[in-house]
């Protein structure tokens, strides 16, 4: 039985040919610490890493490659944006739309001096701009959320609410996990002073990738997570304070990191348009077969496949979420996630906490075949 | 560009300012290579930028304003 595999929200397999292939050309033949040493293979190295930096800054807009720092995730991009950030006594609004890798750090942060604010979203995962206007105060410090719920797939007015922010000197931070490759990002059009992005998903890098945009001026204001070598001003026991140095102490994922360049050039080669309408259709057919069931699928989220991405979230009858996953795992070889999806926030949002929901996420090498055979998988459930 | 030519380095802040400035050199059609920073210069184990001293003025002309912060030191 082939792998049927409905779980790109959570990491996208496969991944295409050219990023498995730049790892192990990485590996082999360059190898070196980047820019550390000053030999050939350190500078070869160095340029690769720098090569992923304009990469990146291409598809997201970003003038200077060097205001991108590289994390392993948006986890580790996030909390070094909100930790180093975030004073106490300032204050931070975020939605009751937002993954944990948000949460937890704002949650830690609001027990140790900072005043927190979540606004509440729709049952449909819709947040209300001027809801975000209502909240700030005096002293806030930044407004925190998701470009798209790894829930709903609802994608947020992130262009609209950074707007508010921006009228009052406010930091927008953007976590855009589910959408960097899919959705168009354009960090000055967009007024994003933060943005985090994970390599594994929709760039179709490797896990252990990822990163976080600083716009000029902020990284004054933001303390690193860490510090250690960077391979710059060694002559100094102080960090760097400059960018990208400040906060990549310690040797990077370089093979990883060509990984991702390659899946980056892989997404601008395609076209994040054309992906995303491509996963949409896949989403779309699979809704259209959810939606005849009637009664016995209840669907979260957004119907609109322009307000959304191509994650779908449902209930069948009173179907234990785990116990559908593993029927489908078991007959039909269908990979998908159930229950909360690190983000218990996001499920109370829409009525399904603490029992969470059936995932399945569409991917770009997803076929119309796959989302027809999920569908007689729900069937077969249903029947059963 | 000889060895034997008198030469300088552009020191800069970090890998990527030295890779930002070859690129900007590049460009102008000078010609420069990125080396081990020397070590009387000073005892970081970054890397720097190599170029003839003839162009000398002119790199320091590319430079200025585009990178934020470097030095020209002739070896
Ligand atoms: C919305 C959202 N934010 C953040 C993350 C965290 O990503 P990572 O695990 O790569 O740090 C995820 C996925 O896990 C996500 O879906």
């Amino acid at each position: 039985m082939d792998a049927i595999y409905l779980d790109n929200a959570a990491t996208s397999w496969p991944k295409p040919d050219a990023v498995i292939e730049a790892m192990i050309r990485h590996q082999r033949m360059v190898g070196g610490s980047p820019g550390r040493s000053g030999h050939r293979l350190s500078i070869e190295a160095g340029r690769a890493v720098y090569g992923v930096r304009e990469t990146i800054a291409r598809l997201f807009h970003i003038a200077d490659p060097l205001r991108i720092v590289f994390t392993k995730n948006s986890t580790e991009a996030l909390n070094i944006a909100l930790l180093g950030l975030l004073k106490p006594g300032d204050h931070v609004v975020t939605t009751g739309m937002e993954h944990n890798s948000v949460m937890r750090p704002l949650r830690f942060l609001a027990s140790h001096g900072v005043e927190l604010t979540v606004v509440a979203c729709s049952p449909r995962g819709d947040l209300d701009p001027g809801d975000i206007r209502r909240a700030l105060r005096p002293n806030t410090r930044a407004v925190v959320l998701t470009h798209a719920s790894n829930v709903t797939g609802t994608i947020m007015p992130v262009q609209e609410v950074a707007a508010i922010a921006r009228e009052r000197d406010i930091v927008t931070c953007v976590d855009a996990a589910q959408t960097a490759g899919v959705l168009p990002i354009d960090v000055e059009m967009m007024a994003i002073d933060l943005l985090a992005f994970t390599g594994h998903k929709s760039l179709f890098g490797p896990q252990g990738t990822g990163g976080l945009y600083i716009r000029k001026g902020l990284d004054d204001r933001i303390s690193p997570l860490m510090r250690g070598g960077t391979g710059s001003r060694s002559e100094f026991e102080e960090q760097p304070d400059f960018m990208p140095d400040k906060y990549e102490a310690g040797t990077p994922n370089a093979p990883g990191l060509a990984g991702l360049a390659a899946g980056t050039a892989f997404v601008l080669a395609k076209g994040p348009e054309r992906i995303h309408a491509r996963e949409k259709a896949l989403a779309r057919r699979f809704l259209n077969h959810l939606e005849a069931l009637d009664g016995d699928a209840t669907i979260y989220g957004p119907r609109d496949m322009e307000t959304r991405t191509s994650v779908v979230s449902f209930n069948l009858r009173d179907i234990v979420p785990s116990d559908a996953a593993l029927f489908f795992d078991e007959r039909f070889g269908i990979l998908c996630r159930p229950g909360l999806h690190c983000a218990p926030a996001a499920h109370r949002t829409i009525g399904s906490f603490p029992q969470g929901t059936i995932r399945f996420s569409f991917g770009f090498f997803n076929t119309e075949a796959e989302v027809d055979l999920a569908a007689e998988a729900v069937v077969r459930l249903l029947q059963r | 560009m000889a060895d034997n030519q008198p030469s300088s380095v552009v020191l800069v802040e970090s890998f990527g300012h030295a890779l930002q400035a070859e690129k900007m050199l590049g460009a102008a059609g000078i010609p420069c290579r990125l080396v081990p920073v020397p070590r009387h210069i000073s005892s970081d184990c970054g890397v720097c930028l190599r170029f003839s001293s003839d162009f000398h003025t002119r790199v320091e002309e590319i430079l200025s304003g585009r990178l934020e912060s470097f030095e020209i030191v002739r070896l």
